[in-house]
């Protein structure tokens, strides 16, 4: 059976949702970005006023504002942009049970059982773009097609408010003349090697033989012309799937440059408590930490090392993230940023091989102390309670490294 | 276009045994207290004039319809500014 899958894009959501709410601000050239005091100062969203004039993801607040000086700034308001994604998905839920997250703005949707009840694929579309505009006061574009990839050029090729259906009959005149690197997965260094190769767009990637792909890319060669044929098969996973995460982990960039192993120690265990308390609620205890550490002249590295057993206790992985931080920096520059990652991911339940002489009957001491702290913060807010160490600079303290940062990237394959 | 803006305002609000709300009385300030006559429509939806997304409550006071916004557990209406 042809399956029908749309592709919802939310437009510039994040600037979309502030001129929403902010009516005088519509007619203006507007970009949501980071905080500049907090080192975060570039542009996380602009509006179809401001792109034109130059203004782009990821640029500097200062590079923006001089393309355009009377853009206006607005920092980013997320559990807003939160409240928003999940009414959008609620409309999304009255056509399907199968709806697929891609970032908090973009959805992949199978309609395939609903479209004979509630009107062909196109009609539903149609009548979603209508709510999520009286519903929300945004815009969305969408594309339907008969798989997940196809269905994501098609929210691409008409934005914004708009809707673009992509199936066999129309297949080679739409997506054949679109460059390459609009295919998913074709970031800038596929793209370089393709281009290098003469594949340009996006139907020559279809037409290349398969040998020559897959002697270039490996197995990624076959899913690119998968891919670039409209074949993808991959379903739309259902709704409240939840993928089975193989490590959990944090980074952050501080206000400021580290510049001595108590900064960095600081650091350590801000990052280990979010990093356990996401093991604690995923249920899950990591064998392993990873650390990696970003110095002020940008270069990065990561280490790892396996724990003497299976743990969810913060103070114990901040402890093997430091020993590891200690062995492998030399100072020769400030840490600019650092992470920290539990992996080997075990479920917390599972029997555990108790060791003879290391001292296993601490380790339940601190998760009781970690649980507890959980139960505090949910009561009482992330600030109620802290390690002592955190009030050494005031500006770390205000960090909260499991809130601030929701947004965990989910790649195309993962779970 | 008349011009309105955002006013958060005070709602006497009735709980039902299954716990649905129905706002009974709207009170601009102490002189100005507005008696809900009857709900016509309740929705989601987003207000274009003044902003905000939440449950817009369709109010028919003293024959007139009205739309009364929840947002946020906040209520608010878009009120035409003096002199509009």
């Amino acid at each position: 059976m042809v399956r029908k899958i749309l592709h919802i894009d939310c437009n510039c959501f994040y600037a979309s949702v502030e001129a929403q709410r902010h009516p005088e601000l519509r007619d203006k050239p507007l970009a949501v970005c980071g905080s500049v005091e907090d080192r975060h100062g570039i542009v996380l969203t602009a509006n179809y006023l401001a792109k034109p004039r130059g203004v782009k993801t990821g640029m500097a607040v200062w590079q923006a504002k001089q393309a355009c000086p009377e853009l206006v700034v607005l920092p980013p308001d997320m559990p807003e942009y939160i409240r928003f994604s999940k009414m959008a998905r609620e409309i999304y839920e009255d056509y399907s049970d199968q709806i697929e997250p891609f970032g908090l703005d973009e959805n992949w949707v199978d309609v395939t059982g609903s479209a004979g009840v509630r009107g062909d694929a196109m009609a539903i579309a149609q009548e979603i773009r209508e709510r999520v505009r009286f519903e929300l006061g945004i815009t969305v574009s969408i594309g339907v097609a008969n798989n997940k990839v196809t269905a994501k050029l098609g929210s691409d090729y008409r934005k914004p408010d708009a809707i673009t259906r992509i199936e066999r009959d129309n297949y080679k005149e739409i997506v054949y003349p679109l460059p390459v690197e609009d295919l998913l997965y074709v970031g800038p260094a596929t793209r370089r090697k393709l281009h290098g190769m003469g594949i340009f767009t996006i139907g020559e990637l279809a037409e290349t033989p398969l040998d020559i792909l897959t002697s270039r890319f490996g197995k990624i060669g076959r899913m690119l012309a998968i891919f670039a044929q409209g074949n993808d098969l991959s379903p739309v996973k259902h709704a409240g799937h939840q993928a089975v995460a193989k490590s959990i982990g944090n980074s952050a960039t501080p206000p400021r440059d580290l510049v001595s192993e108590d900064d960095v120690w600081m650091m350590l265990l801000l990052l280990s408590e979010s990093v356990a308390q996401r093991m604690r609620e995923a249920g899950a205890r990591c064998t392993m930490v990873e650390l990696s550490v970003r110095s002020a002249k940008l270069e990065t590295f990561t280490r790892q090392q396996k724990l003497k057993g299976p743990t969810c206790a913060s103070l114990e992985i901040a402890r093997a993230a430091f020993a590891l931080f200690r062995k492998s920096y030399s100072w020769g520059v400030p840490v600019r940023s650092i992470g920290v990652r539990g992996a080997g991911l075990e479920p917390a339940g599972q029997p555990e091989q108790l060791s003879l002489f290391a001292d296993d009957s601490r380790r339940g001491k601190w998760e009781q102390i970690d649980k507890t702290v959980d139960q505090l913060r949910a009561r009482y807010g992330y600030a109620s309670i802290r390690r002592a160490a955190m009030q050494a600079d005031p500006l770390f303290g205000r960090i909260n490294p499991k809130d601030d940062h929701i947004v965990h990237p989910v790649g195309f394959f993962c779970g | 276009m008349e011009k309105r803006s955002k006013r958060y305002v005070q709602v006497v609000v009735r709980f039902s045994e299954d716990g649905k709300l129905r706002p009974l009385v709207v009170e601009l300030d102490d002189a100005h207290h507005y008696k809900i006559d009857k709900i016509l429509d309740v929705r989601r939806a987003a207000c274009q004039s003044v902003g905000g997304v939440g449950d817009r409550y369709t109010c028919l006071i003293r024959g007139q319809e009205s739309y009364l916004w929840l947002e946020k557990g906040r209520w608010f209406v878009a009120k035409k500014e003096a002199g509009a």
